[in-house]
């Protein structure tokens, strides 16, 4: 088992506030990940409007440096690689994509920033994805899938 | 050039938040979904964190008329609980508990040089083009399948 650091957990959860709370406070916008990056996919730098989201581009720069200062940097012992899993990542990963771009955000955008602006519509996100990935999970590790895998 | 040096800037604060609490570890996310195994409360306290700053932050930067480098907020307007926002999250849900990656972690496990977060970048985007092509139809679908002249 995984050792359990909350002090860790709390700290770098106080980041990704102060993050998102910068984000609004200086560019009025919302950290949500998934709508960043859907958005950075479809910028087309040729129009003047386009040319305004590119933002979005330096954010994820950012995320790359950012997760290579902490990596190389700050961590006192590296972070552990979880072993391949393709199909989980393939399947998983498609899920999310359209699940996020149909329910309009991710654990970023509802769940961090939606919480903080005390949105209902993303407290009820929250509570749906988050109870449909809990029993997601039990069905893999303990249900009838278990068995077979 | 402002708004991209903040951009910047957020972005690695971002991702330093996620790699000190541990939640690039796709391991000790799944821990945390995993109720009946030895459960792992970490992410709990990293959703805390990060809530309890914007919870109080949020009131006071939303008191400004303006942000400091743009000319208005751009928040989401809805307010209405409707189907997709339900099938939409309950879909992210089993993808995350799949892959135990949501699209903040994805990204910042690009640095550690495995294949895992690549797969599932690559994945995201044919899923969330999927659903571009799904909505583009439904919505012309809709169009023409509603009745003309029923009134109610």
């Amino acid at each position: 088992m995984a050792e359990f650091n909350w002090v860790t957990g709390l700290l770098g959860g106080v980041l990704i506030g102060l993050s998102s709370t910068l984000m609004l406070a200086f560019n009025g916008r919302i950290t949500g990940i998934s709508g960043i990056l859907n958005g950075a996919a479809r910028i087309d730098r040729t129009t003047n409007a386009a040319r305004s989201e590119v933002w979005r581009w330096y954010f994820l720069a950012g995320m790359l440096l950012g997760g290579l200062l902490y990596e190389f940097g700050i961590a006192t012992q590296p972070t552990p690689r979880s072993t391949f899993a393709p199909v989980a990542m393939l399947i998983g990963g498609l899920l999310v994509g359209f699940g996020t771009r149909m329910g309009n955000g991710c654990t970023s955008g509802h769940g961090v920033c939606g919480l903080g602006r005390l949105s209902v519509r993303s407290f009820v996100a929250v509570c749906t994805f988050l109870s449909t990935a809990i029993l997601t999970v039990f069905v893999l590790r303990h249900g009838l899938l278990a068995i077979v895998k | 050039m402002n708004q991209n040096l903040v951009a910047l800037f957020t972005g690695v604060l971002f991702s330093i938040g996620l790699g000190l609490s541990q939640m690039v570890d796709r391991d000790r996310v799944l821990g945390f979904l995993d109720v009946a195994g030895t459960w792992d409360p970490t992410l709990l306290f990293v959703l805390g964190g990060a809530v309890s700053v914007t919870v109080i932050a949020f009131r006071f930067v939303l008191r400004r008329s303006q942000p400091i480098f743009a000319n208005e907020f751009r928040l989401p307007t809805r307010r209405d609980i409707d189907r997709p926002l339900i099938l939409g999250a309950v879909i992210f849900g089993i993808g995350w508990g799949i892959s135990g990656y949501c699209p903040g972690p994805g990204i910042t496990a690009l640095v550690l040089g495995v294949w895992n977060p690549v797969l599932f970048l690559g994945a995201f985007i044919v899923g969330s083009l999927a659903h571009r092509w799904y909505q583009s139809r439904t919505a012309g679908l809709a169009e023409s399948d509603r009745p003309k002249d029923t009134v109610r």
